[in-house]
């Protein structure tokens, strides 16, 4: 009975009874949710261009993110910094073209799923001979993000907002919106849609896949490279970031593999879900369920919506 | 325009019978209000031109589709609703236009399957594998082997089926779904994509079947000869509808049939 | 020339279907028994027997069991890590209670309890197939990480949240803890690992195992066959879990002799998948070729660094073995997706027609 209670009633009450700390949860939640999202969103933008499932999207945030801060601790400054890594993505993209999905085309995509596992050890294994282990600090000042934070009185306390946050969530609507115009108004968008359909029939309208190819993982690069930059500046560049991008599947499985507004509403679902979980019913359970609530968020939305919330049906025809 | 229905051809008795099946996707009607029957022991063909309906009506006989409305008697028993495993259980088999055969197993293998539902001896014998388990595996082996000598592909039992050229692996597939000792076979163009001789070696392989094992066979099929000279009774579909259900000869007169194969609007 | 099985008759179907049909290789596997079990406690040294042959051939297992899963039904999982884990935590806590009964029994009891862990989280293969199922189960390893950490009941209220392996014999020989011999726990592991891969192959070979593998490469097809999917996927689940449970159980108890968390983590699920690629998706012999690989390989590359005579520390020698590794996996994805097994297979047929080149 008192088990009851506590599961059903008290977290609310709780809500209820400090509603600052509740919106202040609710912040967190939704800039986490955003910062998923943007991971979410390098794993659209490569599905839907090439049916590619990038496991090692979460690997090139912490990548990119090392290789901006590991240029500027060599003494780089900190634009040109930027723009060296923005290079060093588009040579990886070059690579990636080259030495994994050429070799590998139309092969079944359960077979380039797996090639992106080696892809993740690689990337990590290059990340930490080149860069070391050990946490270190975004160049987010050098790089003109705001810092500090605003605290608004409301309800009865205050609630926190960092400004790195905000102009997360602001970087993060502009990339959404460019993102969906591109793919939906472009002639390049509209190829890379073909390419994701069917790599034959996309090469015998003579679309250069190579082309494509290079073009869609360079872009997740720069997300990746922009979610590196938002996140290392909250909590430091870490290898730990990659299991914490391992989040944006749930994500990905909410909003569909390849809606972009789906990754948002996916995200801030996952985000904010997983926060709430933690903060108010986490002490009844021990804490850190936070690792795996996100997992069984999304596995239930699959037991009732096995295509997530955006993602279209499919028929299987025989 | 009304179907003339057949004259009674006794085969023998009405051993499956749809009535008033009607099934779409989305927007898109399939099948509209739809009634025919099966006898016991004949070859029945469905026909009509590409798009009219016909794998579509294979599949609901299968379970694999459920019809928005309608019934389907199979064996006495009517049912709303067909699920793929009673239609299996049943005694229905089937063939497919793109060959579903398992592409990871050898030819063997892929009609070993089809003995699945007729093979019992649990987890623990199958751990084993010396005793009852090998005993019944070796017993279904033989049934296996006879099909494979029917069908007369001795030498390819060991390849796998990815291998295989694709009138072979028709036969693989026709010879998986005698292995489920149906009682009604279900043959999807069973004759597409094969020269002169691969269709009369299959025309004579279904033939075999109806008169040797007695299998009540529908088959769906374009090449009018074959239709003509294997079927018993035919049954023609256009965009949906029955338009035809008799003999061959009757129905290849029908001038409502003539007008759908060259496309003439009515 | 070697390899030629021309002439060599079967005369009835139990003969043919037997798991060595071929004179050579049923030669073949008698010699390797005996070496196992007779030349090698004999000869070898205790490093490669503690370092080397045990591992691999509890890796094997565990690698045996994912494939089963993944390779066999197709069902890609990366649950690993934490089913191994439900083995080595349920034996640790069944010899506390049970102090009297042989460790061999509970470490078989574990895997049972493995394998009901392993139909829980097979549940949602209900509905959910491919990428999604892969996402599902990396809800169930990190949901089980998080029970090892968490749930103190299960490593007996131990400050430090590890386990430590209490001695236990059999016929009086101590075969877990700090007084067993490596050549004793040799001869357990290897004996357990040769009688559970027999047991796996028979599966394999009879209806349960040609039902998986027309789940894995038709699923509508095997439906209307008359395979009920939803039994046959729990049934993947299960076993597959009792192996991966049974290596966990004897990754600790027989090898390492402690555990913690992290032994069962979501890295040890990708060590065990990539051992199920490389060694060749679908085969039992190929779970063996890929653990040796993976484990061999970062021993390769000591010995890489010792002949050539280089200064590296351990930690640079670890990321050239990540590196290597995914380079390794790219490389098999791209030249031969059916892994080490294949070219085996290939290497066989090199030696049927030898000295011909085909």
């Amino acid at each position: 009975m008192h088990l009851l209670y506590q599961i059903f009633i008290d977290p609310f009450v709780q809500m209820g009874s400090a509603p600052d700390l509740l919106v202040q949860t609710l912040w967190e939640g939704l800039v986490s949710g955003v910062l998923y999202a943007l991971i979410a969103l390098g794993f659209v933008l490569i599905f839907k261009a090439s049916g590619v499932f990038n496991f090692a999207q979460g690997i090139m945030v912490v990548f990119a993110a090392l290789t901006l801060v590991g240029l500027y601790a060599h003494g780089v400054p900190a634009f040109l910094a930027l723009a060296l890594t923005i290079g060093v993505m588009f040579v990886l993209a070059l690579a990636i073209e080259r030495f994994m999905l050429r070799p590998l085309v139309n092969q079944p995509d359960i077979i380039l799923f797996m090639a992106t596992f080696g892809l993740t050890y690689i990337l990590i294994g290059f990340g930490e001979l080149i860069f070391g282990g050990d946490p270190k600090i975004m160049i987010a000042d050098q790089l003109l993000l705001p810092s500090g934070s605003y605290s608004v009185k409301m309800l009865g306390g205050f609630v926190q907002m960092q400004k790195i946050d905000i102009a997360a969530a602001i970087i993060a609507s502009l990339m959404v919106a460019a993102l969906a115009v591109f793919f939906q108004k472009t002639r390049i968008g509209r190829a890379l849609r073909a390419v994701a359909d069917s790599h034959r029939a996309a090469l015998s309208v003579g679309i250069s896949l190579e082309y494509i190819w290079v073009t869609v993982w360079f872009a997740a690069g720069i997300v990746a490279l922009a979610t590196g930059i938002m996140w290392g500046a909250r909590s430091n560049v870490s290898f730990a970031l990659e299991i914490i991008a391992l989040k944006a599947l749930p994500v990905l499985i909410l909003g569909g593999f390849t809606s972009i507004p789906g990754a948002i509403v996916g995200g801030v679902i996952i985000g904010v879900g997983e926060k709430l979980g933690e903060f108010y019913w986490g002490p009844l359970l021990g804490s850190g369920i936070e690792s795996w609530l996100a997992y069984v968020i999304a596995l239930v939305f699959l037991l009732f919506r096995p295509q997530g919330l955006f993602g279209e049906r499919i028929i299987e025809r025989i | 325009m009304r179907a003339p229905s057949g004259p009674d051809v006794a085969v023998g008795d009405v051993l499956l019978s749809v009535e008033n099946v009607s099934l779409s996707f989305g927007g898109v009607k399939a099948v509209s209000d739809v009634s025919f029957d099966i006898r016991k022991g004949e070859i029945r063909a469905i026909i009509g031109p590409n798009g009219a309906g016909k794998t579509s009506m294979l599949n609901i006989i299968n379970g694999f589709y459920q019809p928005q409305q309608g019934r389907i008697t199979f064996k006495g028993q009517t049912r709303s609703k067909m699920r793929p495993h009673d239609a299996a259980h049943g005694g229905i088999a089937r063939t497919f236009q793109n060959v579903a055969l398992f592409r990871g197993m050898t030819a063997l293998d892929n009609i070993m399957t089809g003995r699945t539902l007729k093979m019992h001896k649990n987890l623990f014998w199958q751990l084993l594998r010396f005793g009852p388990a090998m005993t019944e595996e070796v017993e279904h082996r033989h049934r296996v082997e006879e099909i494979i000598d029917f069908l007369k592909i001795q030498e390819i039992r060991r390849t796998p089926v990815g291998r295989l050229p694709y009138g072979l692996q028709k036969r693989v597939e026709l010879g998986r779904a005698l292995a489920m000792e149906p009682d009604l076979l279900l043959l999807d163009e069973p004759m597409a994509g094969m020269n002169l001789e691969e269709k009369e070696d299959m025309s004579r392989f279904v033939l075999d079947v109806n008169d040797h094992y007695g299998t009540t066979v529908a088959l769906i099929e374009h090449d009018m000869g074959v239709v003509m000279d294997l079927s018993d009774r035919v049954v023609v579909l256009d965009h949906g509808i029955k338009i035809a259900d008799g003999t061959p000869d009757e129905v290849k007169d029908n001038q409502g049939v003539i007008d759908a194969y060259l496309g003439v609007a009515h | 020339m070697f390899y030629r099985e021309a002439g060599q008759y079967k005369t009835s179907y139990q003969a043919d279907q037997a798991l060595f049909p071929i004179r050579q290789d049923q030669i073949g596997i008698v010699l390797i028994l005996a070496v196992a079990f007779i030349l090698v406690p004999l000869m070898a040294s205790t490093f490669v027997i503690d370092s080397v042959l045990i591992p691999v051939l509890i890796y094997s297992l565990a690698a045996i069991g994912l494939n089963l899963l993944t390779g066999y039904t197709g069902l890609l999982s990366l649950g690993t890590g934490g089913f191994m884990g439900v083995g080595a935590f349920a034996c640790y806590k069944l010899a506390t209670f049970f102090p009297g009964i042989n460790v061999i029994v509970l470490i078989i009891c574990s895997g049972f309890l493995a394998a009901a862990a392993g139909i829980v989280f097979g549940m949602p293969s209900l509905r959910i197939k491919g990428f999604y199922l892969a996402v599902a189960t990396l809800a169930s390893q990190f949901f089980l990480s998080w029970c090892f950490i968490r749930i103190p009941w299960l490593y007996n209220y131990n400050v430090s949240a590890s386990i430590e392996v209490p001695t236990r014999t059999l016929f009086d020989i101590p075969i877990t803890g700090p007084n067993a011999t490596p050549v004793t726990r040799y001869l357990i592991v290897l004996t357990i690992v040769a009688v559970m891969t027999w047991l796996a192959s028979n599966l394999i070979r009879g209806r349960i195992g040609r039902t998986w593998m027309a789940v894995r490469d038709m699923d509508i097809a095997a439906e209307l066959i008359g395979i009920k999917l939803y039994p046959t996927k729990l049934l993947a689940f299960a076993v597959s879990s009792f192996y991966c449970g049974v290596a966990g159980a004897m990754l600790v108890f027989l090898w390492l002799g402690n555990a913690e968390s992290e032994s069962f983590s979501i890295n040890q699920s990708f060590l065990i998948l990539f051992m199920v690629i490389i060694g060749g998706l679908g085969s039992l012999l190929g779970s063996f070729f890929g653990a040796a690989l993976i484990f061999g390989l970062p021993i390769l590359l000591r010995m890489i660094r010792a002949a050539l005579d280089l200064s590296m520390t351990s930690a640079t020698l670890e990321h050239i073995n990540f590196i290597t590794l995914g380079i390794l996996i790219i490389f098999f994805l791209i030249a031969e997706p059916a892994g080490l097994a294949r070219l085996w297979q290939i290497g066989k047929q090199k030696l049927r027609v030898w000295p011909f080149p085909y």
